[in-house]
């Protein structure tokens, strides 16, 4: 059953993946740790759920509202809180400071208005077909979120790495004054990285509401634990680390739930974490170094 | 005094939690002293609760040792990864502890025979008085004011601002860098040990994120300037909720806001001997 | 007192500094100059331990500074200012200088935990010995103020006398009077030929030809990582591989025929 746990394996390691890209992202481009990424992973879920329940749009709509309504949130969260702390040039610490209240606000505001318990995804919106290949049983849903994310993740390296565009973010994360002096525009790339980062947050959002069929407001704050996980293990800011960490850390959980027991998951995630912390801190693709200004 | 004897009857428990609040935030100041964002100390405390309570439950320690016991065990574990994780820098050594912290969190809820698991210690004996607390808060002020004015609290500032110039001068960087840590761990420690021992009752998740950021919370809003601004943003955070106790979710909102507020507007927090001096500048004139 | 022998530097694929030998005497002043990019800074750096080479040796007083950590550095006699300034900011500029003294004050915990009469004492003289170095440098008159307020030339003077604190035998100065006018350029030279009398030994990278020409004893001269010239400030002066070195390019002083 090896295969099976595989195929399982991947699609939740794909959504931690796809979380944990934002966040590095925000962190290699604008060198700033948001916090708040775990939230804006609950608007898009809360998002996507409002258009589908309250407006009847189908499922695929959906997750175009959590893209835009996310993305919407973390340009906000730039152009408002982290913007006035760059032109401060605040030391770096204090942006992630703002994050978490950030983060604590949107929490408990989701909690005030939509109220503190699980909602579910209409069930006859959400497909439970499930196919079967190779003896293998995967759900239709599960085979759309890897195919998401998977093109997510392939279109944001290809931009990366083959564009214009993403020539000029790897500069900015070298160091925004040399690219400034290049005359790349700087302020402009940051608000779109801010929107990309957490518009992908969002989807993630959808995505893992749907697998787990839960959505409430805190749904966040775990995520973000293991994306920090994710972001260690795999080296913050690089965008391979932040793909293969979460595939790594989905196996990994799936793993040790089918083989040692589901008391374990979490410490598996963090057990991981404590070993990479100690012998090598700055992860798989990680650099030591902090960012020239 | 019968006003006393009443006051403290309702709210000696209040007036303790802000005297531990206190001592954690001025834990989390110190390594800020240094430079060092540690997000651990909350798992700090909790190793520092969870150590004294089992000694005290079940092996029946006395109080006196199990607060060194609290004190020593999170001490410990700091030299122990400070070694490989402060040479990280700035936010990577945030992320570092904040990662540790939740590693510390599964372990305590994994360790089930020892610490009860997610259902925590209970009943843990109550010797928590209130000269323990202010006993404790105060040397702790003692000692961090000296260190303040030693060679030592002058190394730390100067790796604050630039550690590369002050390993030139001559200072130990990452020596100096261990000690800031290892020395809020033990802060922390002593904290959670006299917390738990006050509230007679710990669980796993009094000691992850979410106390992490309320300690910082606390430091950042009352000041990092100096010794006073931990203390009183101590005091701040712990009234504040009993103030609007009748908003619950509004409160939490608020903590949010506050934090969000005083980083955009006041980033040196409410404690700001160098702003009071510029006031007092301008009302001269 | 100084000495490199065949000391290179690569970083990458990139050569920054090749076969670079030279000896600083004791005692003397001596000056590593070269157009921009030559790989000056780069040496500077890794002789206080903060670039390991990518080969040769690198020796002071005899003992070799390879593989030693930037504050064992400083503690064995060389003191450093920096190309960028980096003072802190935040200190006024008594408390820079006193900092520089970390290594030299030797009172332990009980000492500062209860304010010993031996911890009292050995503050005391830092302090003044702080204001003494302030003095040498012209800035004991600021001696309380916010090291930020200072202009760019005083910043300079501060990181030197917060060098000086160190105790240092090798005074390591990185372009020293950059950004100052011609007057503060004559009125440090003052400052530096003052202490070389005191029997500081001063090695400085720099710019200024006049500056260094009046100033440095020996002089070595550093083109594209490789040293090609070393002597006296007359044998540089008439040196065509000097000359031609600087030829041709946009410095403001160029070696005067």
């Amino acid at each position: 059953m090896l295969e099976q746990q595989l195929v399982n394996a991947l699609s939740l390691g794909c959504v931690y993946a796809l979380f944990a890209l934002g966040f590095t992202l925000v962190f290699g481009v604008l060198g700033v740790i948001n916090l708040s990424h775990g939230a804006i992973f609950m608007i898009g879920a809360y998002a996507a759920l409002q258009v589908v329940t309250k407006l009847a749009f189908p499922l695929w709509a959906s997750l175009i509202a959590a893209f835009f309504v996310a993305g919407a949130f973390g340009l906000a969260i730039d152009y408002l809180v982290l913007k006035p702390l760059r032109q401060r040039n605040a030391p770096h610490l204090i942006p992630m400071i703002a994050t978490i209240g950030l983060a604590i606000f949107f929490n408990s505001a989701s909690q005030g208005i939509f109220g503190a318990e699980n909602l579910r995804f209409p069930s006859d919106l959400v497909p439970d077909q499930q196919l079967h290949f190779w003896g293998v049983q995967i759900s239709v849903l599960e085979v759309a979120i890897i195919a998401l994310s998977f093109a997510l993740m392939a279109g944001l390296l290809i931009v990366m790495r083959k564009t214009q565009l993403g020539r000029a973010l790897r500069a900015i994360a070298e160091s925004p004054k040399a690219a400034a002096l290049l005359g790349i525009n700087v302020e402009g790339l940051f608000y779109l990285t801010s929107f990309t980062a957490a518009a992908l947050g969002g989807i993630s959002g959808v995505l893992i509401a749907l697998y787990s069929n839960a959505v409430f407001p805190l749904m966040g704050q775990p995520m973000l634990h293991k994306g920090i996980a994710v972001i260690i293990l795999g080296g913050m800011g690089d965008i391979r680390g932040a793909l293969i960490g979460g595939l790594f850390l989905g196996f990994a959980e799936v793993m040790s739930v089918a083989y040692i027991g589901s008391t374990m998951r979490d410490a598996v995630a963090f057990g991981l974490l404590f070993i990479v912390l100690l012998l090598r801190p700055q992860g798989m693709f990680g650099k030591v170094l902090e960012r020239k200004a | 005094m019968e006003w006393f004897d009443n006051f403290w009857q309702i709210y000696s428990n209040l007036v303790l939690t802000i005297g531990i609040n206190a001592l954690l935030a001025l834990s989390i100041w110190l390594t800020l002293s240094c430079g060092l964002l540690a997000m651990a100390n909350a798992a700090f405390m909790g190793i520092g609760a969870y150590t004294a309570s089992i000694l005290t439950m079940n092996y029946g320690a006395p109080f006196p040792v199990a607060l060194a016991a609290g004190i020593a065990a999170p001490t410990v574990v700091a030299l122990v990864i400070g070694g490989p994780t402060l040479r990280l820098s700035g936010v990577y050594l945030a992320m570092a502890t904040l990662g540790f912290g939740e590693v510390v969190r599964v372990m305590i809820l994994n360790a089930e025979s020892l610490t009860g698991g997610a259902l925590g210690l209970n009943g843990i004996p109550q010797l928590t008085q209130w000269w323990h607390v202010i006993a404790a808060l105060v040397i702790t002020l003692l000692i961090l004011w000296r260190l303040r004015r030693s060679r030592i609290g002058r190394a730390f500032e100067a790796i604050k601002e630039d550690a590369v110039a002050a390993s030139l001068m001559g200072i130990a960087v990452n020596a100096h860098k261990m000690l800031a840590f290892a020395l809020g761990a033990g802060i922390a420690g002593l904290a959670g040990a006299l917390n738990a021992h006050l509230t007679f009752f710990i669980g796993p998740s009094e000691y992850g994120f979410d106390r992490g950021v309320d300690i910082l919370t606390m430091t950042i809003l009352g000041g990092t300037g100096g010794l006073t601004g931990p203390v009183l943003g101590a005091l701040i955070v712990t009234l504040l909720p009993e103030l609007l106790r009748n908003f619950r979710d509004f409160r939490t909102m608020m903590n949010g806001a506050i934090l969000v507020l005083i980083v955009l507007f006041l980033p040196k927090g409410l404690w700001d001997p160098q702003r009071f001096k510029s006031w007092f500048k301008r009302g001269r004139k | 007192m100084l000495k490199l022998s065949k000391v290179s530097k690569r970083f990458g694929g990139l050569s920054v500094l090749q076969d670079v030998s030279f000896e600083v005497p004791e005692g003397k002043v001596f000056g590593l100059i070269g157009p921009n990019g030559a790989g000056k800074t780069t040496v500077f750096n890794l002789i206080t331990g903060l670039l390991a080479p990518s080969g040769g040796a690198i020796e002071f007083g005899g003992r070799s500074l390879i593989g030693v950590k930037p504050h064992q550095i400083t503690r064995l006699g060389l003191g450093r200012t920096f190309q960028n300034i980096r003072i802190f900011k935040e200190m006024t500029l008594i408390e820079n200088v006193v900092v520089g003294m970390h290594a030299h004050l030797d009172y332990g915990v009980p000492g500062w935990l209860f304010s010993l009469p031996g911890f009292r004492a050995q503050e005391s003289q830092a302090r003044d010995r702080a204001h003494e170095l302030l003095g040498w440098v012209g800035l004991d008159a600021k001696a309380f103020d916010t090291a930020d307020n200072l202009s760019y030339g005083d910043q300079r003077k501060l990181e030197l006398a917060r060098a000086l604190a160190t105790k240092p035998k090798l005074l390591l100065l990185d372009e020293p009077v950059a950004g100052m006018n011609s007057g503060e350029k004559v009125a440090l030279m003052d400052v530096i030929t003052k202490i070389a009398k005191r029997g500081f030994t001063v090695f400085m990278i720099e710019h200024d030809m006049r500056f260094v020409m009046g100033l440095c004893e020996r002089i070595a001269v550093l083109n594209f990582g490789k040293i090609i010239a070393e002597g006296t400030p007359d044998e540089i002066k008439n040196n065509p591989d000097v000359i031609e070195a600087y030829l041709g390019r946009d410095d403001d002083d160029v070696v005067a025929a």
